[in-house]
């Protein structure tokens, strides 16, 4: 199963992207597994400044803006 | 939908939004005077119905201005990142180095939310801390929601003014904080978290700017909407109630002390430029000089408790409230050349 990392410290817009990202795998029909990367040090790891930012696959293919979940699901249609 | 019937593609869209913004704004003030005087047939000799009208015909002129700037400015953003600042201003120069980071202040799209990992990815990248606070300080100050309703109150040149003044404000005070040498008060942590991978997403075609950019109207006209009638409204009732000279006394251009004491409010009050600027609108009209103004309101939006709690995390104590009185003094300072040049 696909596993998304959202990575974020818990403000509004972290858990927006968290619940479009559900909207639009329920878009692309897709099963997957969502993980919340709060701390510091594992979301600097990734190599990311700008929260929210969404892994797949350990690739960091979205940081610091939260689409709406059409786009979002346009974006995944790749990956899943 | 208009534009899904006519096939246009993404910019033919984009052409027609913005030509139907264009003929909107033109025809409100003649919609409202047609409304207000003419179909409800009140007189422009009460007051209630004056500040009716002008209520009424600012909430709407300085939301669709508003709409319309906000759009543009995050169209014009999502050519940039913070990951790309961060790269540009990696090893820098002070003093040239300032500079840049005060244009790049205004123009990254940056929530205060990421304050703690932008500065560590800033430390990491190897951009000077007075260069990364030039940034910081002019990020929240040359805001677009600012320059939207300074520009829509008060005209392109006090817009202009502002922009001008928030730049140097920011490249300035950055600086001094630099060659301070505070780096011994920020937060250790900030230099020994090392920083990994990199950014893999693919640059967003034109669509996808165009749909961040009507998010971001959607978020910042959605969030500030109630602050900006509210402001609006105090204005109104400032507009028609408050006779001419009242705070003259108080904050007049006579007043050395003016800025002073507008400064010192707006550092601990919190507000966004929505909920400030309409009240600076009544305020100006009543008498109060334009630089105490301008002064007031850059001290208002600019440092905001929330944002030394953020900041906190990766600065210690002593350093935020140095940063604070640098951006204070600045404000000061930018609130008397304003004074004195603008009259």
């Amino acid at each position: 199963m696909t596993v998304f990392k959202v990575l974020g410290a818990g403000c509004k817009n972290c858990r927006s992207l968290e619940a479009n990202l559900k909207k639009a795998l329920e878009l692309l029909a897709c099963e997957a597994r969502i993980e919340e990367v709060k701390d510091y040090p594992s979301i600097l790891a990734y190599g990311v400044s700008s929260t929210p930012a969404l892994v797949v696959d350990e690739k960091v293919i979205l940081s610091g803006r939260v689409p709406r979940p059409e786009e979002l699901a346009r974006l995944l249609a790749n990956y899943v | 939908m208009i534009g899904g019937a006519l096939r246009l593609d993404s910019a033919g869209k984009l052409v027609l939004a913005a030509l139907l913004w264009g003929a909107s704004l033109w025809l409100l003030r003649p919609f409202w005077d047609a409304l207000i005087w003419g179909a409800f047939n009140l007189s422009s000799e009460a007051k209630w119905a004056e500040a009716l009208h002008f209520f009424l015909y600012d909430t709407t002129k300085i939301l669709l201005l508003l709409m319309g700037i906000v759009y543009l400015v995050a169209l014009l953003r999502s050519y940039f990142s913070v990951e790309r600042t961060q790269a540009l201003l990696g090893g820098r120069r002070e003093g040239a180095g300032n500079l840049l980071a005060s244009a790049l202040g205004v123009v990254t799209p940056f929530c205060s939310c990421s304050a703690v990992p932008a500065f560590i990815g800033f430390v990491a990248a190897g951009v000077p801390l007075g260069v990364t606070l030039s940034f910081l300080i002019a990020s929240p100050m040359v805001n677009e929601v600012a320059l939207a309703l300074l520009f829509s109150l008060f005209g392109w040149q006090i817009a202009l003014v502002y922009l001008a003044a928030g730049l140097s404000l920011a490249m300035f005070a950055g600086w001094a904080l630099g060659r301070l040498g505070l780096e011994r008060w920020v937060e250790p942590f900030v230099y020994e978290i090392s920083m990994g991978g990199h950014v893999d997403a693919r640059p967003p075609n034109f669509t996808e700017r165009m749909d961040f950019a009507a998010e971001e109207v959607r978020q910042i006209v959605g969030k500030i909407w109630p602050y900006l009638v509210a402001g609006i409204a105090l204005g109104a009732w400032i507009h028609g109630w408050v006779p001419q000279g009242f705070f003259l006394r108080l904050a007049g251009p006579e007043n050395p002390l003016a800025v002073l004491g507008a400064v010192l409010l707006g550092v601990p009050l919190y507000s966004n430029a929505a909920g400030v600027l309409p009240l600076v609108e009544a305020l100006h009209e009543k008498g109060l000089a334009m630089g105490t103004l301008l002064a007031f309101m850059m001290a208002v939006v600019a440092l905001s408790l929330p944002e030394m709690i953020i900041l906190r995390r990766v600065l210690k104590w002593p350093l935020v409230a140095v940063y604070v009185a640098v951006v204070a003094a600045g404000i000061v300072g930018v609130g008397y050349l304003f004074n004195s040049v603008l009259g």
